[in-house]
């Protein structure tokens, strides 16, 4: 009832796991797929190991969490073997990659075998990569146009929200022959500790996810799919089968699920039951509540 | 959470490189848990709560040596308690601690023996001057112990002093990982649960940094039972800051 194709991917629901979520490891993507996620997406991947930033790394926060991890990878060229492990589950695997130049997502969309890529130009804390890309749509033509050339797996670009305008980036990704993009990665925030005037993070700043980010992500999904001709996958704060349905209302094709993963492994399982039921009560199909917001 | 502000009380100096640090705020942990350590401007680290309003701390990287530096009326930021804890059954338990694996038992064997459990505990240290707790654990019941250049108890290693006979309703044990092997590969699995030690980021469960085969040591864990590490990853290699597989 809630199978599609996506980018050519058949999956058995429109429920994906966000990168960086239980993303370093195959065993532990193969347990989020085992637990119902139509497909995985693993924590960005970049041409060398790297530590990320100091800890506090991530913290709760009034409705939603902060995070600056710092893009902390093993490299691409020690992540076959998890890829392996997680395409086990028989889903998806999406590679999400990252890098500093066209060359280096060349490098490793050429080399690594995966499902499709998710190219991170939206990381909001990390310099010289992720949004310091992501906010210039001539780059992010490029660096798509790049990865295009290097692989024949489906290409999803990941926009970051911290723009004056989402479209201009997402038609960017377009014309560089993206077959998807992702909206969005986490909103830029900080959170100060009033006893001593620290920053939280490690990093002093990072991205908001979780509940706040949710509203700011469904306008985002609404626009692009007006404006570009491909899919969007949405992003942001979900955390029930509500808002999956909100999003996918919005013109999200799919959904990828983070933050609310660490009080829910199970929660892929519980959205995907409950999105049929209220479809079946509603006796809407899929292809009716997708978009609907922009018919009526 | 965020980091709650705690202000060191007092310090302790359990042997030349373990201190205790007592807060003036108190969690009310399950023996087992632990908490995410803030030194403001250095790094986060995962520490067991050795009592309900400390941390017990081996000196032996940057965050602890930092932490080293800081005495009464200091503070740090605390996040927790998070974890599981140990399950806490049976008449007779059998408590394997090595070095600073003492702090999350101490308290699991004080708890048990305000129950009326009997508690033994095979205590081991690189030295006589790096055994933690022993004073608790003697409260507690019967203490054996080995070290590795035999200045008390047996010259040797803590595994050695496990009975062969088996007559203990439960095994709790918390220490390096080799040792902890060791153990699994030593007792009935079902009966024992172990202490896990990982790199841990975002403390919260979600990244998915302290994974072992797929079970987060910081939500899922850090204690798990002897037929979960089974045949795992756990004794064979853990993962360094940025995921890459290292032997243990």
């Amino acid at each position: 009832m809630l199978s599609l194709t996506l980018t050519g991917l058949k999956l058995k629901n429109p429920l994906l796991l966000a990168a960086g979520v239980m993303g370093t490891t195959g065993s532990s993507l193969k347990r989020i797929a085992d637990n119902g996620a139509a497909a995985v997406v693993t924590k960005s991947l970049g041409v060398e190991p790297k530590t990320g930033h100091a800890n506090p790394s991530m913290v709760e926060v009034d409705c939603g969490y902060l995070n600056a991890m710092g893009l902390p990878n093993p490299s691409y060229k020690n992540f076959q073997q998890e890829i392996d492990i997680a395409q086990d589950s028989g889903v998806p695997v999406i590679a999400s990659i990252f890098g500093g130049c066209a060359l280096d997502f060349l490098e490793i969309a050429g080399t690594l075998d995966a499902d499709a890529f998710e190219l991170n130009v939206s990381c909001p804390h990390a310099h010289g990569f992720g949004a310091d890309i992501g906010t210039d749509p001539a780059l992010v033509e490029d660096i798509t146009a790049a990865v295009k050339t290097a692989t024949d797996a489906p290409v999803w670009v990941k926009l970051t929200p911290n723009v004056t305008d989402i479209k201009i980036i997402g038609l960017a990704a377009q014309r560089g022959g993206a077959d998807a993009v992702v909206a969005i990665n986490t909103v830029r925030g900080m959170a100060i500790d009033i006893e001593s005037g620290y920053p939280v993070l490690g990093n002093r700043f990072g991205g908001l996810s979780g509940r706040a980010i949710k509203p700011a992500a469904i306008k985002c999904v609404y626009d692009l799919y007006d404006a570009l001709d491909i899919p969007v996958i949405g992003v942001g704060g979900i955390s029930d089968w509500k808002d999956a349905v909100e999003f996918i209302m919005a013109g999200a094709l799919a959904v990828e699920i983070g933050s609310a993963v660490g009080n829910n492994i199970n929660i892929f399982k519980y959205i995907s039951k409950d999105m049929e039921a209220f479809l079946a009560e509603k006796e809407w199909t899929f292809n009716e509540i997708y978009g609907m917001a922009h018919k009526i | 959470m965020k980091p709650v502000n705690a202000v060191i009380t007092k310090v302790v100096e359990e042997t030349p490189t373990v201190r205790t640090f007592f807060f003036d705020t108190s969690f009310k942990p399950e023996p087992g848990q632990f908490v995410m350590a803030w030194i403001r401007g250095v790094d986060e680290i995962p520490m067991a709560l050795s009592y309900n309003n400390a941390i017990t701390v081996q000196k032996v990287g940057t965050a602890t040596s930092a932490l080293f530096k800081l005495g009464e009326g200091d503070s740090i930021g605390i996040r927790g308690p998070s974890g599981n804890g140990f399950e806490l059954k049976g008449d007779h338990i059998l408590l394997i601690a090595g070095g600073v694996g003492a702090a999350p038992l101490s308290p699991l064997a004080e708890k048990a023996s305000s129950q009326g459990i009997k508690v033994t505990t095979l205590l081991g240290a690189k030295t006589k001057e790096e055994l933690v707790f022993r004073e608790r654990f003697e409260a507690a019941g019967s203490v054996m112990i080995a070290t590795d250049d035999g200045s008390e108890g047996i010259h040797g290693y803590v595994t050695q002093l496990i009975p062969e006979q088996e007559s203990y309703d439960r095994i709790y044990c918390c220490g390096p990982e080799i040792m902890m092997k060791k153990v699994l590969d030593k007792v009935e699995p079902g009966k024992a649960q172990f202490s896990l030690h990982r790199y841990i980021k975002c403390g919260i469960g979600i990244c998915g940094a302290c994974c072992v085969d797929g079970l987060r040591v910081c939500k899922d864990g850090p204690v798990f039972g002897g037929e979960v590490l089974k045949n795992s990853e756990f004794g064979v290699y853990r993962r360094n800051e940025c995921g890459e597989r290292v032997r243990v």
